[in-house]
């Protein structure tokens, strides 16, 4: 059963058509990236899988069903505007929070206390949000996604706005999620974020899948038949190679369709050419994010 | 726990907490209770007439005649002392031996003038110095054309005793006037007080979740219409402990204050119905308003803009007060009916018509009708307009997209 399953759904406003005939799946255990240029749509579709906006077609299950009260405390999430109760203290927002996941009053302090010690914050259990840095304001707002122990996470732009140091930690937290078998979907403009953490990606635009399947078969799909190469000796040349770039200290050779680079490996052997790198240039996520949104102008 | 039950505790127990709330809601009572011993020592002070307390004013008689009745009762004394020429009567004056005089001129009886001479500077003559003058002049205009007795009836001619009798030709218990007007006027304008002050905080939550982005995260948890019932009956309960709280004390204060001190207050009264009334239409004016000041809430760009947006609820409330002397000389006004079925203006107006000419069941009847027709109707389109513009960041939607979002609901 996958976590979540969203088929056709599209949503329109003022006649402005913002979502149209998104669907995909996203199965338990798996690290699902939504990506899009701003305005693509990914916000409408989160605020429509969180049942927070109707679509007007379409179907979306959560967990196996439609989102309702008990569906919806099994789900955390974190939505782009985020912000907290300025004058409220930590450990009060933490467990008012999480007892409209549906947590009691006892096990919600308890879990908030572990997760603070978990982020080492706990010391701050008593401040104020207003007391806080942005930085572990939004660390106290990830902790409200989990604190409730979801099986599904939906984290919006989770990663925007923190240092480095907490960036880390929101990764690990993640990736130990992910472990733990959760599902989660990450919305998100950082493309090296996405490229490390997650298995599967959606792309959309204009509010239409541009893109959608196994990061890294999306990534061959997208590689344009080059090797860098870094080497010793004369290179002369080579069948099956139609263009040649150089970049200081080493070289990008562009194949013809018909050469695989194991070819190209070998003729270099039989050469004797000393072969310090040879690398199978892969486009980046960025790189294919900024192709396919400038083909779609 | 049911999350509106859970949402109407935080909002309920997050609201009595706060400074004002509670001010506000011990404040009052603890205000009337120091007025009324500052009002009773006053009193007490009031009461010795000590010798000192006797006013010398003298007079030029040019007329002849105005020699009698110099001594004039009342509190406190004032003695007419003659005086010959307007010289004499300026160094008397001077030297403090009295403290104004006045000339009674040749042709006072034609034109009735008088012309006063003192020291103070003042707006007017004080009242008691003016009913001296007329008693003295009307005692000594009289003196031998009538008796005693009826110059002196003549100087006060009516003490007006009105009662009020009821249906059976009994003499009715509640009789009416200032002292009946006194509560139900103060306890209508306190309700408004705390109507506004409950579902203005309602706004203010909504307009500050708004803006620190806690909506969201709050809608992922409960849908729009368990938020709203949540915070709508929470404030709303705390609301309610406060007019209770008012109401109860008034009542006690009342009831203590007139035993103990007397005089005026000891004829206010407290109408039979008061108290229901008081809560019936604390719960059902503060419900309406709560769910229009919810849509406000949603459709504000944020709180400033939701405070700004609602003074087209609030200021309509206060019309029973603008026009309150019109209110309290026609209470069974067409108008008057008018603005008690009106929900906005019904609290203000069924409490002003209580203490003035009281309400005919049949109408208090269609009143609360009115309200729940429109609380029940205010609760579809709130619920509608909430969900479709609470999520509308930074910007006010537009009237044609509201209208169009009634139309759809």
């Amino acid at each position: 059963m996958p976590a979540v399953e969203l088929n056709n759904i599209c949503k329109s406003y003022n006649d402005n058509l913002v979502v149209n005939n998104v669907s995909f799946t996203v199965a338990q255990g798996e690290i699902f990236g939504l990506i899009g240029p701003n305005g693509a749509g990914k916000t409408t579709t989160i605020r429509m899988m969180m049942d927070i906006t109707k679509p007007d077609s379409g179907g979306i299950s959560i967990l196996g069903e439609s989102l309702n009260e008990a569906t919806k405390n099994r789900v955390g999430y974190l939505p782009e505007e985020r912000g907290l109760y300025r004058k409220v203290r930590v450990l009060e927002t933490l467990v008012y929070l999480a007892s409209l996941k549906g947590l009691g009053v006892r096990a919600a302090r308890s879990r908030a206390e572990e997760l603070l010690k978990r982020v080492d914050m706990l010391p701050h259990k008593e401040k104020k949000v207003e007391e806080l840095s942005r930085g572990m304001g939004q660390i106290i707002q990830f902790l409200v996604t989990l604190i409730h122990d979801p099986q599904l996470l939906v984290l919006d732009e989770p990663f925007a706005g923190l240092d480095p140091v907490n960036t880390k930690l929101l990764k690990e937290m993640i990736l130990e999620l992910r472990n733990q078998g959760k599902a989660i979907i990450l919305s998100t403009h950082m493309m090296n974020e996405v490229e490390a953490l997650c298995d599967r990606i959606l792309m959309i635009n204009k509010g239409c899948t541009v893109l959608y399947g196994e990061l890294a078969e999306i990534k061959s799909r997208y590689r344009n038949n080059s090797v860098f190469l870094e080497f010793g000796g004369v290179l002369g040349d080579i069948g099956g190679v139609v263009g040649k770039k150089e970049h200081g200290d080493y070289v990008e050779l562009f194949l013809d369709k018909e050469t695989p680079p194991q070819k190209i490996l070998r003729q270099l052997a039989s050469r004797g050419v000393s072969v310090n790198r040879f690398e199978v240039s892969t486009p980046s996520l960025n790189e294919i994010f900024l192709q396919v949104v400038e083909k779609g102008r | 726990m049911n999350k509106t039950i859970l949402i109407l505790k935080h909002e309920f127990l997050h609201m009595v907490k706060t400074k004002s709330f509670i001010i506000m809601t011990l404040a009052l009572p603890v205000l009337v209770l120091i007025a009324m011993a500052i009002l009773s020592f006053i009193q007490g002070i009031e009461k010795p007439l000590v010798p000192s307390d006797v006013i010398s004013i003298g007079y030029i008689d040019e007329v002849g005649g105005f020699s009698g009745y110099t001594e004039q009762p009342g509190e406190p004394t004032v003695t007419l002392m003659g005086y010959n020429t307007p010289e004499e009567a300026t160094s008397a004056l001077l030297a403090g031996e009295i403290s104004q005089y006045f000339i009674i001129p040749s042709d006072y009886v034609a034109t009735g003038e008088i012309i006063r001479y003192t020291l103070e500077r003042e707006l007017e003559p004080p009242g008691k110095i003016q009913w001296a003058l007329k008693s003295f002049l009307l005692s000594n205009l009289l003196e031998g054309q009538t008796s005693p007795e009826v110059i002196e009836r003549t100087k006060a001619p009516m003490g007006l005793v009105s009662i009020r009798l009821d249906e059976t030709g009994q003499v009715a218990t509640d009789q009416g006037g200032f002292g009946a007007l006194m509560v139900p006027l103060v306890v209508g304008f306190l309700l408004i007080i705390s109507i506004f002050s409950s579902s203005g905080s309602l706004l203010q939550g909504l307009g500050e979740e708004k803006e620190n982005r806690v909506m969201e995260i709050l809608l992922s948890s409960v849908s729009a219409r368990q938020l709203i019932t949540g915070k709508v009956l929470g404030l709303g309960a705390a609301g309610l402990v406060q007019v209770v709280i008012w109401l109860l004390s008034a009542v006690f204060l009342v009831r203590w204050i007139s035993t103990t001190i007397g005089g005026f207050i000891s004829t206010i009264q407290i109408p039979d119905n008061f108290l229901v009334l008081g809560i019936v239409y604390f719960v059902l004016v503060y419900l309406f308003f709560a769910v229009l000041m919810a849509s406000i809430g949603a459709i504000g760009a944020n709180a400033r803009d939701s405070q700004q947006l609602s003074m087209l609820l609030i200021l309509p409330a206060w019309i029973p007060l603008w026009g309150l002397f019109f209110f309290l000389n026609n209470p069974d006004h067409v108008v008057s009916r008018i603005f008690t079925m009106i929900p906005v203006t019904a609290p203000l107006m069924v409490f002003v018509r209580l203490g003035t000419s009281g309400i005919p069941t049949w109408e208090l009847v269609l009143s609360i009708s009115v309200l729940i027709a429109g609380i029940i109707g205010g609760l579809v389109l709130a619920a509608k307009v909430f969900r479709t513009f609470v999520l509308m960041y930074g910007k006010r939607p537009r009237l044609g997209e509201i209208i169009r979002c009634l139309r759809e609901a």
